[in-house]
């Protein structure tokens, strides 16, 4: 053996490594077909049917007025609780974390490319909800530039930490389960595609106390051209803060 | 992170001290200790649940001893792991990869987290995967998710690679193309640590081969000291029934049949030995069957060595009982290491 010469110190290229990996994230997140269903095929549907067919309780407002903010709340949701907690679940399942958890990509690395992934899927999600709703259905908000943008990145960073921590914790079919099932709970308790003074008022309450109808309130006022919502956001907030906290203790990279 | 070229080429690549590990009230790994040198191939043998993984998947910072320390390029795998994981490669037992992802992307964004990564097109002919470049994961066969692992682990220009059970599932061919590569790495400097339970891929590729059984260290040594070793014994075939009293006289030393028609000499090869061997089967007009010597098998070893050993002959309850015993020279015949003569 010749003598050894220390290599060259080989720092990991950590921004080229975090694009990479977020570029594999969107990729794989827009790939899979039932996960388009959900993410982009359930908002849009409700989106078109329920403004063009007026058999929602939306008081007295146009139906589309109420939906838009609505639909992007369900987008976000779908795309970080039900898109990313599945995806993560099964990444975990068929030991990818573990394999990357052997690799220079640092975990910090791992948990912001998905957010970037995340954000980029939503973006376009927004753009077409957004622009499907001012195209074709006519929606002139009142306000909402800064609000509605805002309030999408606070759900999609509370929706992604519910979802990561399902994902991270439960086994991959039951989170697949879970996921699905909390979607579509969230979704009838909350008041997003009809009045929740159409619902029992102690349902509306905790539909309210959700992370859905919260992120629904918060965006609907911000459309609506009235500022802040400002006791939704901390809803919104509070759930995202929990859920981090226990994901950061509970979750799990190997299968 | 200083390093001093004379420190790096003392060091051995792989330290491991006293490793215990235990899953509840099972023991994995049992006080091993373990030096790998750099450059080195060193072939982790032993039966399942030998505690194989474990110990390699403490290496690899997966895993938090229970006692006793591990080093990697003289890193803590765990609390240096950022200055380490861009030095190690590793190939884990199965998959490890997202499922509808294509064997080109994903080799691509392993090579991204790399300072200097070999080039991904490259390497995926390398390991011939060329033609599946586009497929997705799940649809690739056993055998080209294995080589895709390995080009994983590979990507980085690692120092020291891990690889658990990197031939599992492939078939002759690519098993040997899979050797041809480890070979390579060899040449290359790289320190390879690599399972297995296949005893002609310890004996083919690795520099030494460490068996372990029941989380234990119970053998360490090239390929040729354990087989050689001292001890040395002549095996042959003959119609069962012989006198071995008579013949253990006429040639020297004992004499066992171990099961009708397999007999054992206990002694080194030696020319002299075999000849009065010879002599006295040409007196008794006995046909020799199959006459091996010298070298035992490294499966010899093995099954010698640890408890999958096949189970003592009734009828000589006491031979295959000790590391001396010999095995059943019946056993599968993966490695039939020397001179054999046929008859």
């Amino acid at each position: 053996m010749t003598a050894e010469v220390a290599p060259p110190a080989r720092p990991t290229p950590y921004a080229r490594a975090v694009l990479a990996q977020a570029r594999m994230e969107a990729k794989l997140l827009v790939r899979s077909a039932e996960s388009l269903v959900v993410t982009l095929g359930i908002p849009l549907g409700v989106l078109v049917f329920f403004s063009s067919v007026d058999v929602l309780p939306t008081g007295d407002e146009r139906a589309v007025e109420f939906l838009v903010p609505g639909v992007l709340a369900i987008s976000v949701a779908a795309t970080g609780l039900v898109a990313v907690a599945i995806q993560t679940a099964f990444e975990r399942k068929y030991g990818v974390l573990k394999r990357l958890g052997g690799t220079p990509l640092p975990r910090w690395g791992f948990l912001t490319a998905k957010g970037l992934a995340v954000a980029a899927i939503l973006t376009v999600q927004s753009a077409l909800v957004v622009g499907v709703a001012a195209l074709f259905l006519d929606w002139r908000p009142a306000g909402g530039v800064l609000a509605l943008p805002l309030g999408v990145a606070l759900g999609a960073v509370t929706f992604t930490a519910i979802g990561l921590l399902l994902a991270g914790s439960l086994r991959a079919e039951g989170t697949l389960a879970v996921s699905n099932a909390l979607f579509l709970v969230l979704l009838l308790v909350s008041g997003v595609v009809f009045d929740a003074a159409a619902l029992p008022p102690a349902v509306a309450v905790v539909g309210q106390a959700l992370p859905v109808g919260a992120l629904g309130e918060v965006l609907r006022v911000g459309a609506a051209g009235q500022g802040i919502a400002g006791g939704a956001v901390g809803v919104l907030a509070g759930w995202g803060i929990v859920a981090i906290l226990i994901a950061a203790r509970t979750f799990r990279w190997e299968p | 992170m200083p390093r001093s070229p004379d420190a790096a080429s003392e060091r051995p690549a792989i330290e491991v001290i006293g490793l215990a590990k235990r899953y509840g009230g099972t023991v994995a790994v049992d006080g091993l200790d373990l030096r790998v040198r750099r450059g080195e191939t060193l072939a982790l043998l032993g039966p399942n649940g030998a505690g194989k993984t474990t110990t390699v998947e403490c290496c690899e910072g997966y895993r938090i001893p229970d006692a006793g320390t591990v080093r990697v390029l003289g890193l803590d795998p765990r609390r240096d792991a950022t200055a380490l994981r861009p030095r190690v490669g590793l190939m884990l037992q199965e998959g490890g990869v997202y499922p509808v992802a294509r064997p080109a992307e994903v080799v691509r964004l392993f090579a991204s987290f790399y300072a200097d990564p070999l080039d991904p097109d490259a390497l995926l002919e390398r390991v011939g995967l060329d033609g599946a470049r586009r497929t997705r994961f799940r649809d690739l066969s056993g055998g080209q998710k294995q080589r895709l692992s390995l080009a994983l682990a590979l990507v980085g220009r690692p120092e020291v690679v891990f690889l658990d059970e990197p031939t599992a599932g492939l078939d002759p061919a690519a098993r040997h193309r899979t050797w041809e590569h480890l070979r390579e790495l060899r040449t290359d400097g790289v320190t390879v640590v690599l399972t297995t339970h296949l005893l002609d891929e310890a004996e083919e590729l690795a520099d030494r081969v460490a068996i372990i059984d029941h989380g234990r260290l119970i053998a360490l040594g090239t390929p040729d000291e354990l087989t050689h070793g001292d001890r040395g014994e002549l095996t042959f075939t003959a119609r069962p029934g012989l006198d071995t009293v008579d013949l253990g006289a006429a040639v020297g030393v004992q004499v066992i049949e171990v099961r009708g028609g397999h007999y054992v000499v206990h002694a080194p090869n030696d020319p002299a030995l075999v000849a009065r061997l010879a002599t006295w089967l040409a007196h008794h007009d006995v046909r020799l069957g199959e006459l091996q010597a010298g070298k035992r098998s490294l499966e010899q070893v093995f099954l010698g060595l640890t408890d999958d050993a096949p189970a003592a002959d009734p009828a000589h309850p006491d031979a295959p009982a000790d590391p001396d015993a010999p095995a059943d020279p019946s056993a599968p015949d993966g490695l039939r290491a020397s001179d054999e003569v046929g008859a």
